[in-house]
């Protein structure tokens, strides 16, 4: 064994990769060095993830996985009696719907600079596969207060798997493990919820920083920084990842932090988006309530199912409709033929595509909240369409556009 | 930048396109309830018409005797005299008087625990609510109530109340309920009737969520240190980065 340096170090060095680690992936890591606000979604998405594990460590150990004890032990014991209790849910249940806040801009910063091309196709799909997972952890967490919408809501998605034509109902019950929601259901989510998925989780987020270390980050040019390499085989445009963006991330998760601590400590409800009002009623199998909505961040998707109409008073049409609009997500790579990554440089009609993409994703959200109406059910339809058009016809419009310039370096 | 202004419009335009769509939702407009968790002495009087009233049939099984009295700054002889009716240890919970049988005997169901009540209606719900019985012999109780309608319930507070008969008015052709107005006097008047249910409400919102004061006083100094640290962190990365360009 040879060691390369002495002390302790050189010693761990000579058996573990401790300073290559630390290297390749920190010290040594050139990033860009024209990343924008778009850019710290990443991180806080760790530092989210970072929070909800540690939050959710000290939930179970007071939670219940119980249909007899659950509510009391969430809102008596851990809301009431537990010291401190209240603060670690409050972050729990904030630190999932800021999950998604940030992993849905960190989505949206990978499709304006083009970061899902080559050669960063797989860093895109493990983050669609970390979406996945994420909504799976975000679904069965919810039903673990079991409040009414904990209950309710289960119930409308599961009887999603049910409307699939001929293997549905068995389906159904072996998703339930019982003929409706009950102790086995809730048992299971748990062990899903908390062992499960967050490994898988954990697992792909690895995955997906591997990647995008082995190729090298995008940045809002869109121009390879390994072009240009100085006589040390340094990208020219490439800043150390630490100390630049350690220090700079430090900045955007303290106003992250800030915004969170509002949500925590001033609004926990957020309004009713958050923790749902009648989820502070017990799960009652008997009364529905009057108005069953999805937690926000499954609004969108939960229009596009809406959206669809049923045919011979089945709702599979629109659970497709529903797994598609996820499923296209993969698809992105491909679909798009412009070899210009960033936004910047593409067509001024592509920018305005964009825009009104994020229009309808907002629109559908946020009638994804609402009772359906004949003229919300409409435009939820308009705004599918849309959805699904804007990602399908890539292939032929993004061959039609004329793009400016690309510069060289970075800018 | 331009861009970033771009979708931040188009996000708005967003909101408001939807918003127009989104009808006001129907149903009896609520009054706002306008009550004051950190008043003490509201909180106080509430505690007592919660428990001389709502307790009877009501429980609060997730709220301790104990833990009230350190809130609301009651000692133990206080807590334990005017408000444990039945007499239960000082850090029991709140339950009620009347036994789950003898409920479903006379409502035909057992009335609902008001631990979250103030979180999952709301205290300005709760407010109209309990000021919005009004007299219907069609009912079993005598009364209806205006954001309640066919309640189960009967109006606890008819004798402080009196008794209200319903406001209707005419909007293209259908009769739509638009309030109350007293027509029999009860023992008290009705500004001292609107305190009793607002320092009922409080309390209600109190026993919703206890720490929320707390809550509420902490985060202050979590946004202050953070911002102290927003400071010193942002100082740091210029010095970094001066050399960058």
């Amino acid at each position: 064994m040879e060691q390369k340096s002495n002390g302790l170090m050189g010693w761990i060095d000579a058996r573990f990769p401790a300073t290559k680690l630390w290297e390749d992936h920190l010290s040594k890591y050139y990033a860009p060095k024209n990343f924008n606000f778009w850019y710290f979604f990443g991180s806080l998405a760790m530092l989210v993830l970072v929070i909800q594990i540690l939050s959710g460590v000290f939930l179970a150990m007071f939670y219940k996985p119980d249909t007899a004890m659950a509510f009391q032990s969430v809102e008596m014991g851990i809301m009431r009696d537990v010291e401190w209790g209240w603060l670690i849910r409050y972050f729990h249940s904030t630190g999932a719907s800021a999950f998604f806040v940030v992993v849905y801009l960190h989505m949206f910063r990978g499709l304006i600079y083009g970061s899902y091309k080559k050669p960063r196709e797989l860093i895109w799909i493990f983050g669609v596969l970390i979406f996945l997972a994420l909504m799976a952890e975000g679904f069965m967490g919810y039903l673990l207060p079991w409040g009414q919408m904990s209950f309710w809501g289960a119930q409308v998605i599961i009887n999603l798997v049910s409307a699939i034509p001929f293997v549905g109902e068995d389906l159904g019950i072996w998703v339930r493990g019982d003929f409706v929601i009950g102790d086995a259901t809730l048992n299971r989510f748990f062990s899903l919820h908390i062992v499960a998925i967050p490994l898988i989780l954990i697992g792909l987020i690895v995955a997906h920083i591997i990647a995008l270390h082995e190729v090298g980050s995008n940045n809002p040019d869109g121009v390879e920084i390994k072009k240009n390499k100085d006589e040390n085989g340094i990208p020219k445009d490439g800043i150390p990842f630490h100390p630049y963006y350690s220090v700079k991330d430090i900045v955007g998760v303290i106003v992250f932090l800030m915004f969170f601590s509002i949500v925590v400590f001033f609004m926990p409800e957020m309004f009713g988006y958050f923790l749902e009002h009648a989820n502070f009623e017990p799960a009652n199998p008997l009364k529905t309530p009057e108005h069953i909505a999805p937690v926000w961040y499954f609004t969108p998707y939960y229009s596009v199912l809406r959206a669809v109409p049923s045919i011979a008073g089945s709702a599979f049409p629109g659970v497709i409709a529903m797994g598609a609009a996820i499923v296209v997500l993969f698809f992105l790579p491909w679909l798009d033929r412009n070899p210009v990554k960033s936004i910047r440089y593409r067509a001024g009609w592509y920018k305005i595509l964009v825009a009104l993409f994020v229009v309808s994703f907002i629109i559908l959200g946020i009638l994804g909240t609402l009772a359906p109406t004949d003229g919300r059910t409409l435009l939820a339809q308009i705004c599918t369409i849309y959805y699904f058009a804007f990602f399908l016809l890539m292939p032929f419009y993004t061959k039609m556009e004329t793009n400016k310039p690309v510069p060289e370096r970075t800018t | 930048m331009k861009k970033t202004i771009l979708v931040l419009l188009l996000t708005t335009i967003a909101m408001i396109s939807s918003g127009l769509v989104m009808a006001a939702g129907g149903g009896y407009p609520k009054s706002p309830a306008n009550v004051d968790v950190d008043d003490m002495a509201s909180l106080q009087r509430g505690a007592k018409v919660f428990t001389d009233y709502c307790l009877s049939c009501h429980s609060a099984k997730f709220v301790r005797f104990n833990r009230v009295a350190d809130d609301l700054g009651m000692n133990e002889a206080e807590v334990m005299d005017n408000l444990n009716h039945l007499g239960v240890k000082f850090g029991s919970t709140m339950t009620a008087t009347m036994t789950e049988e003898y409920s479903k005997e006379a409502f035909g169901a057992v009335p609902p625990d008001l631990s979250l009540v103030a979180r999952s209606r709301g205290v300005d719900w709760l407010y109209t609510y309990l000021t919005g019985f009004y007299a219907d012999s069609a009912k079993t109780t005598g009364q209806n109530n205006v954001i309640f309608k066919d309640v189960g319930m009967p109006n606890v507070f008819w004798k402080q109340e009196g008794v209200k008969k319903p406001v209707y008015e005419e909007h293209d052709g259908t009769k739509v309920l638009v309030g109350v107005e007293v027509v029999e006097k009860g023992t008290m008047e009705p500004e001292e009737f609107d305190t009793m249910i607002r320092d009922l409400v409080a309390f209600l919102s109190y026993i919703g969520e206890p720490n929320q004061s707390y809550r509420k006083s902490l985060g202050i100094y979590v946004l202050v240190f953070l911002f102290i640290f927003f400071g010193f962190a942002y100082a740091m990365k210029k010095d970094y980065w001066k050399d960058v360009h």
